[in-house]
C-alpha cells in the first residue's frame, strides 16, 4: 500500500486482500512457533513418548534429562504422579489449539454478526446491543470468566462457550464502528438504489469488508484466550484433571515449587509463554499490514 | 452539561441493572443452586427445604424483586460457607486488595513512564526496542507464572523474600510487581505515543526554536501534557487491578477480594461470587462514570456533542 493511504488511513485498495502483504518484514519465526505447536497438537498421539495421563509411581519427581537423577526415558521429568512432562506439554498444546482457535472464533461471530447489525441496523436494535456490550464491558473478562465457570463446572468445551461469551465484546465495538462508516459509502448507496434486501446488503457488501479487521483482532485475541484458558485451568475450574492443559501443569507443579521442582512450573509457563508472544506478534503485524485504520488502538 | 451527566448516568443505571440481571438469570438458568448446597444422595425433601429456606420456590421475578431491594440496602446475601453476610466478607477483605493494587500501581508508573518517556526520546534506537520488548513480554506473559517464577527465585533459591501471606511489606513485593508488570507495559505504551504527540506539537516547536534545552523541554513542556491521558487510564486501571488479581492473590495466598472470589468458586459459595462480581462490576461502571464527567467538565466538545 502506498504512503499516501497509509496517511489519509483510507482502506488499502489492491484489487486483493493480500496483494498487498510484503512478505520483507514477516514475522517469519513466529510464524514457525505457531506452525510448530499446531504441528505438535495435531501429531501428538505420534510424537509424544509415554501415555500422557497414566504415570508410573516408582518414577515420580525425576528431573530433567540434565540433572542428575534424570534419565533419557523422561527428558523433561516427571510430576508428581510419574507422569512424563515432555508428554503432557505436547499433549496439553492440543488443549491450547482447539481452546484458543475454536474460542477465538465463536467470540468472533458471536462479536461481527452483533456488530454488522448494530452497525447496520441503528435505532433501538443499535441502543439494545451497545447497552449490552457496555455491560459486558464494566466486568474485567477474567472475572466474568469465573463467574461463567463456577457455574458450569468444568470441561473443555464448557471453557469455550464461557470464553466466547466473555471476548464477544471487542468485535462487537470494532465491527459496529467500521460498518458505520461503511454504510455511508457509494457502493451500499448503490446497493440499496439497486433494491437489495437489507440481509443481502450486510452479507455481501459489509461483510466482505469488515473482515479484514475481524481476522486481525481474532490474532490478537488468541493470544488473550490462551491466557485466559491458562487462568481457568490453573484456578482448578477450567480443563478438568487428569486431561493434560499448561494451566492445569502449573496448578499441579505448585507444590513442588518450594522444594524446587523446577521443571514443573518452567516448561509449562513457557510454553505459553511462546504461543501468545507469537500471537501478539503475528497479530501486531497483520493489523499493520491488513488494516491501517486498526493501527491507532 | 447537567443534560450530558443525566445521560451519563442513566446509562450507568441501565449498565448496573443489566448486570444485577445477568448475574442473577446465569446462576438460576444453568441449575438449581440447590443441588449444589446439599450433600450428593440427598432426597427430594432434603432439595424442597433448602428451596424454601432461601425462596427458590417462588417465581424467578419474585425473587429478582427480593434480590434487588436486599441489595438496595446494601445487603448482598449471606455466605453459605462463612455463614456470616457477604457485604461484611467483602468489606473485610476490600483494604488488602487496595493495598496490594496501590502498590503494584504505583510500581507500574514508576516502570512505565520513564521508560515510555525515553522510548519517546530515542524512538527507534535501543531504548524503544528495549522498551518495545518489556512492554511485549509484560502483555504475553500470564501475571500468574511471573509470580510463580519469582517465587522460584527470590523465595526457594535465594530466600530474600517471603514466598506468601501478607503482614509486612517484603510480602507486597513478588505480588505487586507479577500484577503490576502487565500495567507497567500498557502505561509505558500510552506515554510513549502520548509524548510522540506532544513532541510533534507546535508548543513544544516553539520551546526548542526558543533554544530551551532538551531537558526543559521535555521534562516542563511536554511531559507535563503528556501525562494526562496516563493518569486517566491509570486511575482507571487501579479498580480494574483490584479486581483482576484473583490469580495473583490464590499465587502468593494474599488474603484480598480476588482470594474471596477464589473460595466462593471453590466451595461453590454463589452469594459470595455474585456479590464480589456485582461489586467489581459497580465500581468499575462508576469510575468510568466519573472519567466521563471530568472529560465533560475540561473539555466543552464532549458535553456539546448530540
Amino acid at each position: 500500500m502506498s504512503i499516501q493511504t497509509e496517511l489519509i488511513g483510507l482502506p488499502p485498495r489492491s484489487p486483493s486482500r493480500f496483494a498487498s502483504l510484503r512478505l520483507g518484514d514477516f514475522p517469519l519465526i513466529p510464524a514457525l512457533i505457531l506452525g510448530g505447536i499446531a504441528f505438535v497438537a495435531i501429531f501428538a498421539n505420534v510424537l509424544a513418548p509415554h501415555n500422557p495421563e497414566i504415570g508410573s509411581l516408582t518414577a515420580r519427581f525425576r528431573p530433567p534429562v540434565w540433572q542428575t537423577g534424570g534419565s533419557t526415558q523422561y527428558l523433561l521429568g516427571t510430576d508428581q504422579l510419574g507422569r512424563d512432562v515432555l508428554s503432557r506439554l505436547i499433549f496439553g498444546a492440543r488443549v491450547s489449539v482447539v481452546v484458543g482457535f475454536t474460542a477465538v472464533i465463536f467470540a468472533g461471530v458471536i462479536g461481527t454478526v452483533l456488530g454488522i447489525l448494530s452497525g447496520y441496523l441503528g435505532g433501538w436494535v443499535d441502543q439494545a446491543i451497545m447497552r449490552v456490550t457496555d455491560t459486558w464491558l464494566a466486568l474485567p473478562a477474567v472475572t466474568f470468566a469465573i463467574f461463567l465457570a463456577a457455574i458450569v463446572g468444568p470441561s473443555m468445551w464448557n471453557i469455550v462457550i464461557i470464553l466466547g461469551l466473555t471476548y464477544w465484546t471487542r468485535y462487537a465495538r470494532v465491527v459496529r464502528g467500521e460498518v458505520l462508516s461503511l454504510k455511508e459509502r457509494e457502493f451500499v448507496r448503490l446497493a440499496i438504489v439497486a433494491g437489495c434486501s437489507k440481509w443481502t446488503i450486510m452479507r455481501r457488501h459489509i461483510m466482505p469488508n469488515i473482515i479484514n479487521s475481524a481476522i486481525v483482532l481474532g490474532t490478537l485475541m488468541l493470544g488473550v484466550v490462551i491466557i485466559a484458558e491458562a487462568t481457568l485451568s490453573f484456578l482448578g475450574i477450567g480443563v478438568p484433571p487428569p486431561q493434560p492443559a499448561w494451566g492445569l501443569m502449573l496448578s499441579d507443579g505448585k507444590q513442588g515449587l518450594m522444594v524446587g521442582r523446577w521443571w514443573l512450573t518452567i516448561f509449562p509457563g513457557c510454553c505459553i509463554m511462546l504461543m501468545v508472544l507469537s500471537a501478539n506478534l503475528l497479530g501486531d503485524w497483520l493489523r499493520v499490514k491488513l488494516d491501517p485504520q486498526l493501527r491507532q488502538l | 452539561m447537567k443534560r450530558y451527566i443525566a445521560r451519563r448516568v442513566s446509562y450507568c443505571l441501565l449498565s448496573l441493572f443489566l448486570l444485577s440481571v445477568t448475574i442473577f438469570f446465569f446462576v438460576r438458568v444453568t441449575g438449581d443452586p440447590a443441588t449444589l448446597l446439599v450433600e450428593p444422595g440427598a432426597s427430594e425433601a432434603d432439595i424442597a427445604a433448602i428451596h424454601q429456606q432461601f425462596g427458590l420456590d417462588r417465581p424467578l421475578w419474585v425473587q429478582y424483586g427480593i434480590f434487588m431491594v436486599s441489595l438496595a440496602h446494601g445487603d448482598l446475601g449471606q455466605s453459605f460457607y462463612y455463614r456470616m453476610p457477604v457485604m461484611e466478607l467483602y468489606l473485610s477483605r476490600l483494604p488488602n486488595s487496595l493495598l496490594l493494587a496501590s502498590v503494584a500501581m504505583a510500581l507500574s508508573l514508576l516502570i512505565g513512564i520513564p521508560s515510555g518517556i525515553l522510548a519517546s526520546v530515542r524512538v527507534g534506537r535501543f531504548w524503544d526496542s528495549a522498551g518495545k520488548l518489556f512492554a511485549l513480554l509484560g502483555l504475553s506473559l500470564p501475571s500468574f507464572w511471573v509470580g510463580l517464577v519469582l517465587i522460584l527465585v527470590f523465595s526457594v533459591y535465594l530466600g530474600w523474600l517471603p514466598s506468601s501471606g501478607s503482614g509486612s511489606a517484603l510480602h507486597l513485593i513478588m505480588p505487586a510487581f507479577a500484577l503490576g508488570w502487565y500495567f507497567a507495559a500498557a502505561h509505558m505504551r500510552l506515554t510513549r505515543s502520548s509524548m510522540l504527540e506532544v513532541l510533534g506539537s507546535e508548543y513544544v516547536k516553539l520551546a526548542r526554536l526558543k533554544g530551551l534545552p532538551q531537558s526543559l523541554v521535555i521534562a516542563k513542556h511536554a511531559f507535563k501534557n503528556a501525562l494526562i491521558p496516563v493518569l486517566t487510564l491509570a486511575g482507571i486501571n487501579l479498580v480494574i487491578m483490584v479486581n483482576v488479581a484473583v490469580v495473583v492473590e490464590f499465587v502468593f495466598a494474599w488474603p484480598g477480594i480476588g482470594r474471596l472470589l477464589y473460595e466462593g468458586v471453590t466451595f461453590r459459595d454463589f452469594p459470595v461470587v455474585q456479590g464480589v462480581v456485582l461489586m467489581g462490576g459497580a465500581m468499575i461502571v462508576i469510575v468510568n462514570l466519573l472519567v466521563d464527567i471530568l472529560y465533560a467538565v475540561i473539555d466543552p466538545r464532549i458535553r456539546l456533542e448530540s
